[in-house]
């Protein structure tokens, strides 16, 4: 849990939309352009891609040199930030492969461990409850049609 | 008028129809709960249950949004004053004078008054909307493909500009969303546009994956472990609601005063709620005898914002219905909703589709009621919600989201939708960046892509039509002068050294 470094939050920005603009446009000028009369698929896109780019040049522009005034360092993260994640993307896997139980048992115990205040007990109980509660809304309740055991 | 009051009557035979009844309840109910939750406001209510329109009609769908929307701003209220959490960012206003109170013991007042000023003024916003509709309906088909693409750059603009923060990042932020807004099939071309060749991106980026994933995963992440939300402890039964006499009399100009700035600021497009509160919450503090008062528990800094957050709320209605341009992110998520069910607003639409709009008229009125009877005596039971914790919380949510998303298309990769936006929203709020503007522009997006670009076909490519039109011409002239007020704004800001006014403070 070391702060982050200090940065210039707005410069990050900046960086960051300039490079998103520069993708958007460089991608887009492989549809076809046209002309303002008949515009092709990548008109539009071009066009945001470019504004995205000055919108960043413009931010990056008017970011205060040095200024950290009300710039947070808020602290890393990794083990919530992983989990959140990781309960999501555990449901994406057990879903295809092991079906509604498993997902959403393992999609909420995974994103609970990543609270600091939660135990392994109460998290195991927490989605034991939440199972229990999907099936019941889900299945029984909405039918929606989401297999409770699935092997692919 | 009285064809109005008519078609008024002819809502009340839709709304009140058992099954749309019944749609009306849920959604009122529902929205209620989940915007007491801690951290949960109106647009994770909407973006949770919008899967769930996908399998009811058009009619009873819509009703169940609008009454998750307006029962969430009632729940979100409740936080702010008893928790000092601002759930929904208009009610951050509230926080101010709405928590002092519950410290000094009149928090149920504070609750007792919020209801009070929210139905007054969500009353006057359902007249206004009454009455304005066929008039605009009218002035509406004047407009063609340049009107409709210049009011909604109006929109984006405004929701870009006057939302909280930097303009710049909001505006970025605007332009991001248009972006997404382009992924998928291109509709007149047929191009597939940033997809990298997957084939569940050619319909596009998911709405509910993308607002599930901006104010969902998002806040989680930058939530977890970090922000210590400390349960309340305030208990507030139903006699504590009844202000005094004294209350009831302080509160009652402020209350009509925000009313008038709600709707004020309602007709405008783009508009959010946010600013609308914090421009009646100055209202208030620069006509008070004593301004010394405001952030130590004044009543009138509870009744002003929050009546203006609803007059304001349904006043938007009108442009979000009959231009098809939303006025906030709220609005944005209706808007995506009707247009999926393959309603498309706009000029036809009160005449086309005069259920869906009169219908929803008339459960406004049927809603505020509804939660003004279930919020008096259940508040017992909101308070109770209130304490429970945010681990126990955000891993349901989690899932909820994720089971909700996967429902739209029965698809997983939705699912990993979200994720992706989640930790791209994520970045951005680290930055300072607002997220609103993104739903904003990705839902227009598409909408103002075909206009304009059937508007320069119309116009043979001739830019100045924007300018030879006369309602458009208008329109721009609002947005040009949007921009210099901006540029205006920022030459000040940089002569005078850093006068940080407590507004700006205010807003996070």
């Amino acid at each position: 849990m070391k702060p982050l470094r200090r940065f210039n939050k707005d410069r990050v920005s900046a960086v960051i939309l300039i490079l998103i603009g520069v993708g958007i446009i460089a991608q887009g000028v492989g549809y076809r352009m046209g002309a303002l009369t008949r515009m092709g698929a990548g008109f539009i896109p071009v066009v945001l891609g470019t504004l995205l780019a000055l919108a960043g040049l413009a931010i990056g522009l008017t970011a205060e040199p040095g200024d950290f005034g009300d710039q947070k360092t808020a602290p890393t993260e990794w083990r919530g930030w992983l989990c959140v994640l990781g309960g999501v993307l555990a449901f994406v896997v057990l879903g295809g492969y092991g079906g509604l139980v498993p997902a959403t048992f393992f999609s909420v115990f995974i994103a609970a461990m990543g609270d600091k205040g939660n135990s392994v007990r109460g998290s195991l109980l927490l989605s034991a409850g939440i199972t229990i509660a999907g099936i019941v809304i889900f299945i029984f309740g909405l039918k929606m049609t989401f297999p409770l055991f699935t092997w692919g | 008028m009285g064809q109005a009051l008519h078609d008024l009557w002819y809502g009340f035979g839709v709304a009140l129809m058992p099954n749309h009844l019944m749609w009306s309840v849920f959604g009122v109910l529902l929205g209620n709960l989940i915007g007491v939750l801690p951290g949960m406001g109106a647009l994770t209510a909407i973006s949770m249950l919008l899967p769930l329109t996908y399998v009811i009609a058009p009619v009873p769908a819509i009703l169940m949004l609008a009454g998750i929307f307006y029962g969430s701003m009632y729940g979100g209220a409740i936080g702010a004053i008893l928790l000092n959490l601002p759930s929904h960012p208009p009610h951050a206003v509230t926080c101010i004078d709405g928590y002092p109170m519950t410290q000094q013991g009149r928090g149920g007042a504070a609750l007792g008054v919020t209801m009070m000023a929210s139905f007054f003024a969500a009353s006057v916003g359902i007249l206004i909307m009454i009455f304005m509709s066929p008039v605009l309906e009218v002035v509406a088909f004047k407009f063609g493909p340049t009107e409709i693409s210049a009011i909604m750059l109006l929109g984006l603009l405004a929701g870009a500009t006057m939302s909280r923060g930097s303009p710049l990042k909001g505006v970025a932020m605007t332009v991001f969303g248009l972006f997404v807004g382009t992924i998928g099939t291109d509709v007149i071309s047929g191009t597939q546009r940033y997809t990298f060749g997957i084939n569940e991106l050619s319909d596009g980026i998911d709405l509910a994956a993308l607002s599930l994933g901006l104010f969902g995963i998002a806040d989680f992440l930058v939530t977890i472990n970090r922000k210590v939300i400390k349960a309340s402890d305030a208990k507030v039964r139903m006699r504590d609601m009844r202000p005094t006499r004294a209350e009831l009399k302080q509160s009652f100009f402020p209350m009509l005063r925000g009313t008038a700035v709600g709707c004020l600021f309602g007709a405008m497009p783009g508009t959010g709620p946010t600013i609308t509160t914090f421009i009646a919450y100055a209202l208030e503090r620069k006509i008070a005898k004593d301004p010394s008062r405001f952030g130590k528990g004044a009543i009138e800094g509870v009744a002003a914002p929050e009546a203006a957050a609803h007059s304001k709320t349904q006043v938007d209605f009108i442009p979000t219905m009959s231009l098809g341009i939303p006025g906030d992110a709220v609005m944005a998520l209706l808007l995506g909703a009707l247009i999926i069910k393959g309603i498309q607003p706009g000029p036809q639409m009160i005449s086309e589709h005069p259920d869906i709009f009169w219908g929803l008229i008339a459960s406004f009125w049927i809603g505020n009621v509804l939660l003004i009877i279930l919020n008096v005596p259940m508040i017992g039971v909101w308070v109770k919600l209130l304490q429970v914790p945010y681990k126990l919380l955000y891993p349901s949510a989690l899932f909820f989201i994720c089971i909700g998303v996967y429902s739209t298309h029965n698809s997983l990769f939705d699912v990993l939708e979200v994720a992706a936006f989640g930790i791209v929203g994520a970045v951005f709020l680290a930055l300072d960046f607002p997220m609103a503007p993104i739903v904003l522009g990705y839902v227009l997006g598409p909408l103002l892509e075909e206009n304009f670009r059937r508007a320069m076909l119309l116009a043979r490519g001739d830019l100045t039509v924007y300018l030879t039109r006369p309602i458009a011409a208008w329109i721009i002239g609002a947005c040009t002068l949007l921009i210099l007020a901006q540029v205006f704004s920022y030459f000040r800001r940089l002569r005078v050294p850093k006068p940080l006014s407590s507004e700006e403070l205010m807003v996070e």
